[in-house]
């Protein structure tokens, strides 16, 4: 079955806005949350984006839809690295910060313009909560979720 | 989603933290009233046992929120039901159901919270959406970092109902 419906996370982080816009565009702070992944943005509408794999390969590449720091990021997004995806439509992914007292809220969104096969969203719905889980520990901690901790020297 | 069918809202979330501290976050009323708006949690968590939401008005406690106990599988498992007390306009509406799902992921806890057989259209749907996010994001803060979000220390639509 297709839909179009979107797939939405909410998360509340104690940090500045600039903190949590910082943790999202810059290459140094994705690899610690974002399955290592590294981003790369050409900071203007337009622009290209791009997340690449510790061995330099491209998982996902798009264009900057919208560059408002610190306030939303928007970018399409084509995954590119495994074959099955690479033929799908490609979807908008947002990130909206408020500030809210002290802390922040992001609201990331994954909107479907083109209708999508259901099963081709589980991935996002799976992932997205531990992305920004990973995202606001190490906003809040310093430290990356062990989960995404570089392994110690002989641990592999 | 059929149309008959009650709408429900699911929250993942992933904690640096032992599913034991998680089980201890979500049970024990001295650590909830940190992070859930306030609120102590009070019960013996057995099958069958009341489970009461505790609010302060300044003057003493009143009850929040209560429900009853569905499952209790230490530290995986909790389940039970929920009615809203504190809110006249959403007080009638018929229980919902609050589950959470406590997993160990390598050194990780994913939490899933499931709130479902929740009325459409209804006021407490709404106000679970925009609470569950707060909440959980607190009570992650909490165990990482030994602070909760101020957002959630009070509850300011409680604080004014009680004033």
């Amino acid at each position: 079955m297709k839909t179009t419906q979107p797939t939405t996370y909410i998360t509340y982080i104690h940090a500045t806005p600039q903190k949590v816009w910082d943790a999202l565009t810059t290459p140094a702070f994705t690899r610690q949350y974002f399955f290592g992944r590294a981003i790369e943005l050409e900071p203007k509408v337009g622009g290209a984006f791009a997340l690449r794999m510790e061995d330099g390969r491209t998982d996902t590449e798009g264009k900057v839809l919208a560059w408002d720091p610190p306030r939303r990021l928007s970018v399409s997004w084509h995954v590119v690295w495994l074959e099955e995806f690479r033929h799908l439509p490609e979807c908008i992914v947002t990130f909206d910060l408020e500030p809210a007292g002290e802390m922040v809220k992001l609201t990331m969104t994954e909107d479907h313009p083109t209708p999508i096969e259901e099963r081709y969203l589980e991935g996002g719905r799976q992932g997205w909560p531990l992305i920004l889980s990973g995202l606001k520990t190490l906003v809040e901690t310093g430290r990356p979720l062990p989960k995404f901790a570089p392994m110690a020297p002989g641990e592999a | 989603m059929a149309k008959h069918e009650k709408p429900s809202f699911v929250y993942v979330i992933h904690i640096a933290a032992t599913p034991d501290s998680v089980w201890q976050a979500l049970t024990e009323g001295a650590l909830t009233r940190q992070y859930w708006y306030g609120r102590r949690a009070d019960s013996d968590w057995k099958v069958g046992s009341p489970v009461t939401f505790w609010y302060e008005t300044g003057s003493g406690e009143a009850v929040s929120d209560r429900g009853i106990m569905l499952e209790s599988k230490r530290p995986r498992h909790l389940s039970y039901t929920w009615q809203v007390q504190f809110i006249e306009e959403m007080r009638d509406e018929n229980p919902s159901r609050v589950t959470f799902d406590i997993e160990l992921e390598g050194e990780d806890t994913k939490l899933t919270l499931t709130h479902n057989e929740l009325e459409a259209g209804g006021k407490v749907l709404e106000a679970v959406r925009n609470g569950w996010p707060a909440i959980l994001s607190s009570l992650k803060s909490l165990l990482e970092t030994g602070e909760p979000l101020a957002l959630t220390k009070v509850d300011q639509v409680a604080a004014d109902a009680a004033a």
